[in-house]
């Protein structure tokens, strides 16, 4: 029997973003980069959103970055996600630049303790043999 | 763009026959109490509307079969909440260039009961980038501008429950309102917690309820059965839909190209307006707002409910009618923004009315300050 899956799977999985799944699951956070301008993006598109030039490639992050901003969920507003709360709620900008969503971990769920900036790096999470998920914790 | 100014004017205003808890009202039914009572309201008929705008769960030919038209304009841009502001102005040049003669803005929502509702959306985005993380719902994406905000600026949870207590004290004006009772600071900051840094009464209704706005030209508009009230100026503007690619967050750009676009239009400044409306789905709104139209500096829009002057009897009345946070909020909440500015510009609101109001400000977003709409309002041009 499979385990009980405690979060909603990404769903749907778009063709343009192969790589950073693929990536993931061999343990690589993986970013879409522009050839023309230099500038990695979020999320995985096939234009530059910066320069609007179609030759974009992928460079892999360093999984470093800060806590640019965060929340503590007191609750779940989708019944597919089961991790009991609280937990943090955290947008992440990456030294690369480009900012995504994710959860911080290890970690106390308190205001007074998680500060806006503060040094996060990547922790990766398996779900299912398909889908590896990049979540955050305090630098070491 | 000066042209369209005070070339067309709303004529009629209205919500549903009821709003609140409506399980036995559907969508539709909310859609069409709404655009027969503000037709009724502008001395129109149903057969004089051509043009019809609406966004959300029905599209504008889905409105025009059951309304029983056949309209030879219509509009059904939807980008969130703040689209019925937009297609204030999209009225106005439609109407302005005779492409249609009387148009009608309709909402209708099941938002607290979801009758006649079925739900379906796009989740290429958010189902992959951030639903596996707990995301979903505006109160857990809102929360992060709110934060950083505080980061930022040293902005306070006691500086957004003022909001909440200012506008509550709108709501115990408005029979209409949902919630009446005054509230304190303390009663917010002890509300439960549900995703920091909001209580529960950071955060808006949840309710079913329909609005609807009518418009023509204003040579056409003496004719109708209550005072014109003119758009003078409308602007919109749209940057993104993941809140991570909100650049200069906590500061909106799609809120300050529609400002920008409705003073310019308008001919006004920020010290010409003596009412504002802004959408509240959270107490932080209006304060973000402020600072992204222009009004405050950044971290100095919280000023603007300070020691009462937000309040009624107030030096700048703002969301008088008890905002999306006590009186209604359906979901796309941004007609009812509307709708009140008109009634204050008609001297219609009793209690609440605000003495010798000339020029009112309707700001709204749509998703998390991701699209904006702005339109400047006044019963004298
Ligand atoms: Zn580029």
């Amino acid at each position: 029997m499979e385990p009980e899956l405690l979060r909603p799977l990404p769903k749907p999985m778009t063709p343009e973003a192969k790589p950073y799944w693929d990536g993931l699951r061999e343990g690589k956070l993986m970013l879409p980069e522009c050839n023309d301008c230099g500038k990695a993006f979020f999320y995985p598109r096939i234009a530059c959103p910066n320069c609007h030039s179609r030759n974009v490639g992928w460079v892999q992050a360093s999984g470093k970055g800060k806590l640019y901003s965060f929340q503590i969920a007191y609750r779940a507003l989708n019944p597919a996600f089961k991790i009991p709360p609280p937990y943090v709620l955290a947008m992440v900008e990456l030294e690369e630049g480009p900012r995504l969503m994710s959860n911080l971990i290890n970690v106390e769920a308190d205001p007074d303790v998680i500060k806006c900036d503060m040094a996060v790096e990547v922790v990766f999470e398996k779900q299912t043999d398909e889908v590896t998920i990049p979540l955050f914790q305090p630098a070491s | 763009m000066k042209d369209l100014s005070n070339s067309v004017a709303i004529v009629g205003v209205d919500e549903s026959d009821e709003i609140g808890k409506l399980p036995d009202v559907s969508l539709t039914s909310l859609h069409l109490q709404a655009v027969h009572n503000a037709v009724a309201d502008a001395g129109l008929k149903i057969s004089d509307i051509d043009g019809v705008f609406t966004a959300g769960q029905h599209s504008p030919a889905m409105l025009g079969e059951a309304l029983g038209i056949t309209p030879r304009y219509v509009d059904g841009t939807s980008v969130g909440g703040c689209s019925f502001i937009m297609m204030v102005g999209h009225a106005v040049a439609a109407l302005h260039h005779g492409l249609c003669d009387v148009a009608v803005i309709s909402h209708g929502e099941s938002g607290r009961s979801g009758t006649g509702v079925t739900r379906a959306r796009d989740t290429s985005l958010s189902g992959q980038y951030e639903m596996p993380y707990g995301f979903g719902g505006a109160p857990t994406y809102f929360g992060m501008i709110t934060n950083r905000h505080m980061h930022e600026y040293g902005t306070t949870l006691e500086d957004w429950a003022r909001v909440a207590v200012s506008t509550r004290a709108w709501a115990g004006l408005n029979p209409k309102a949902m919630f009446r009772d005054p509230i304190t600071v303390e009663d917010v900051l002890n509300s439960p917690k549900l995703f920091y840094p909001f209580n529960l009464l950071n955060i808006c209704l949840v309710t079913d309820a329909g609005g609807a706005v009518v418009l023509t030209r204003a040579e056409r508009a003496k004719d109708c059965a209550k005072k014109p009230v003119y758009v003078r100026g409308a602007g919109e503007g749209t940057e993104h839909t993941l809140v991570t690619n909100m650049t200069d967050m906590p500061m909106s750009k799609a809120t300050a190209i529609s400002g920008n676009k409705a003073f310019e239009m308008a001919g006004v400044t920020h010290g010409d307006f003596d009412h504002i409306m802004l959408y509240d789905a959270f107490s932080s709104g209006p304060p973000m707002m402020l600072e992204s139209l222009g009004f405050a500096e950044p971290g100095e829009g919280v000023r603007f409910f300070d020691e009462g002057r937000s309040d009624p009897g107030g030096s700048l009345p703002i969301n008088t009618n008890g905002g999306g946070l006590s009186y209604t909020h359906s979901g796309m909440y941004g007609i009812f923004p509307i709708i009140e500015a008109v009634r204050q510009q008609r001297g219609e609101c009793g209690d609440r009315q605000v003495p010798g109001v000339k020029c009112s400000l309707v700001n709204g977003m749509g998703g998390m300050l991701s699209a904006a709409g702005t339109i400047v309002l006044s019963h004298e041009t």
